[in-house]
């Protein structure tokens, strides 16, 4: 399978700092990449370079290449039309990353309307779809309510839904449980994984929780101070780390793998 | 200080504690919750967000008043906090708080507000480098304020000031999820280890699970309003018994590579406002029996239809 997303040598330096000294990824279809790494190795900046959403005073270099083109040269209008419609994201706090003021059913069809061009009737049945695919109760209803009006776990699921509404190609979910209780989480890992596999979606999800990441990661890739320093598959990376540091990330767990019980 | 002690440091009887809003239906938070910590104890209470875990936190603090029930620290009734100085008898009650960045005041050097704790205990031997080096900080910082610290550090000075004032019972409320991962077990450790070290009890309140089972002796399972299961740490986790236990364990992803995906809890915490009758679980549970639809089961340690215990033992 062709990847739909590739890193190749991307450096990030904020204020003269650097921060990624050149990051290789690729992303594939249908495919959930993990990307681990304590705080401050640089998950969330290389989740972030990929949208151009980096801080203000960083300089980027290297590839990100998606559809044949390179999305660090491109320029801010064409990288417009991209993001939210072809590369989305969710992020980890969903009470702070929807907005208070507007209704659901406005920050669901605002980018539907202006990447698709669709009508005002349209983008609402397209929104209540989704919501009933986020397994969101009553979507009709809830289009009308405020996120304040919803628990954790459902704003969560409506800024998935507000991400997947232009049918993106590339999902960048940066920590997107870790403001959840865990029985919150079980649901949104099992419905980041349905929607991967049902819509051939490229997800990259950034955690630090080594047990999500096994959940539903298909390739994990392990990051320090701006590097990756191991990537595998799930069951190579999790049980056989060939790094030291991988090593000392799962023996740091509070939980030994393996004891976990029921 | 060191208080004589009958029974044990803090015992929560029947507690509720009600949320009034006017226009609005009156919240039931804690809806009659029973919870003992002995003194050199540490005791994990879990629960999602929202079953009521930091309003009994406070209401053991006095920070929030009780509608019914008990709440004794060392024997001696805990009253609502006022203007006036407290009953020393209280002052042994500290407390650590969720945000370490709303809990410090910004406008006082940490050594001050270090000193604030000492003061409450007529403490006039030890200085807050002293504390602050308890608590693995570098003694210079007291001149510092708070916004010169990172999250994990202003947490540390928090469990420093909590410490000053001699506590007997020490008192975190999810006092680790503001921080960043690798700081978190950390943080939970030094919290535990300080309490142990002092022969105070510790009350640990936080939804992660894992972090719990590390530095606590017993378990406390929350459900909207009401503790459904105690037991030693190791035998709630090697044997859930109440549903609800079973279902919180279950969902946390275990990390052994496999790619098993958590098992789903369905449904959402109801409404405090308007709980379900019978058992408050019954709704969520995939063992709801007809008697869990009427009758709330009130007995301890495992509050469920399914372990009711011989009518010997119930008292």
């Amino acid at each position: 399978m062709s990847a739909a997303l590739t890193i190749e040598g991307l450096r990030v330096s904020i204020g003269g700092h650097d921060v990624l000294h050149g990051v290789d990824l690729s992303l594939e279809a249908g495919r959930v990449h993990g990307l681990a790494g304590e705080s401050g190795s640089g998950k969330t900046m290389t989740g972030l370079a990929v949208l151009g959403l980096l801080p203000h005073g960083s300089r980027s270099s290297g590839r990100i290449e998606f559809g044949g083109r390179d999305l660090l040269e491109m320029p801010a209008r064409e990288l417009n039309e991209v993001r939210g419609a072809k590369i989305a994201m969710v992020f980890q706090d969903p009470s702070t990353s929807l907005h208070p003021m507007l209704t659901v059913g406005r920050q669901l069809t605002e980018h539907m309307r202006h990447h698709l061009r669709l009508g005002r009737n349209e983008a609402r049945e397209r929104a209540a779809g989704l919501l009933a695919k986020v397994r969101i109760p009553g979507p009709e209803e809830a289009l009308k309510r405020y996120p304040h009006q919803f628990s954790g776990g459902m704003r969560q699921r409506i800024a998935i839904a507000v991400a997947l509404a232009c049918e993106p190609e590339v999902l960048i979910a940066d920590e997107p449980t870790t403001a959840l209780d865990v029985t919150v989480q079980a649901g949104i890992l099992r419905l980041l994984r349905g929607l991967c596999d049902d819509l051939g979606l490229a997800v990259l999800l950034v955690t630090h929780d080594l047990g999500v990441m096994s959940a539903v990661a298909d390739e994990v890739s392990v990051m320090k101070d701006g590097l990756v320093v191991e990537t595998g598959t799930r069951g190579q990376v999790l049980r056989e780390p060939r790094h030291p540091y991988t090593r000392s990330l799962l023996d740091a767990l509070p939980v030994p793998p393996g004891e976990n019980s029921p | 200080m060191t208080m004589p002690l009958t029974g044990p440091l803090l015992s929560v009887e029947d507690l509720v504690v009600e949320h009034r809003t006017p226009g609005r239906p009156v919240v039931r938070a804690v809806a009659g919750a029973s919870l003992r910590v002995a003194a050199g104890e540490v005791v994990g209470l879990v629960g999602e967000s929202g079953c009521g875990k930091s309003t009994l936190a406070r209401a053991v603090c006095g920070l929030h008043g009780t509608a019914s029930g008990r709440i004794l620290v060392g024997g001696h009734p805990v009253t609502p906090l006022g203007l006036r100085r407290r009953d020393p008898a209280l002052s042994g009650v500290q407390m650590v708080f969720q945000d370490p960045y709303s809990s410090l005041n910004p406008r006082r050097r940490v050594g001050t507000q270090i000193a604030d704790g000492l003061r409450t205990a007529g403490d006039t031997a030890t200085s807050p480098a002293d504390l602050l080096e308890r608590v693995g900080l570098p003694r210079a910082f007291a001149g510092r304020y708070p916004h010169e610290f990172s999250g994990g550090q202003r947490q540390r000075v928090a469990i420093a000031r909590a410490l000053a004032a001699r506590p007997s019972l020490l008192i975190g409320d999810e006092p680790i999820s503001a921080l960043d991962a690798s700081a978190q077990a950390q943080v939970a450790r030094l919290m535990r280890d300080l309490a142990v070290e002092s022969g105070a009890g510790l009350l640990f309140i936080s939804h992660d699970l894992s972090v719990v089972r590390l530095i606590a002796d017993r378990i406390a399972v929350m459900y909207l309003g009401k503790v459904v299961e105690t037991g030693p740490t190791a035998e709630v986790w090697a044997d859930p018994r109440h549903p609800y236990t079973r279902a919180l364990l279950a969902a946390i992803p275990s990390p052994d590579g496999a790619g098993v995906l958590p098992a789903e809890l369905p449904g959402d915490v109801p409404d405090p406002a308007d709980p379900p009758a019978g058992c408050r679980f019954h709704p969520r549970c995939p063992f709801a029996m007809d008697v869990c639809r009427e009758r709330e089961p009130d007995f301890g340690p495992v509050a469920c239809w399914l372990h009711q215990p011989e009518p010997s033992t119930l008292s």
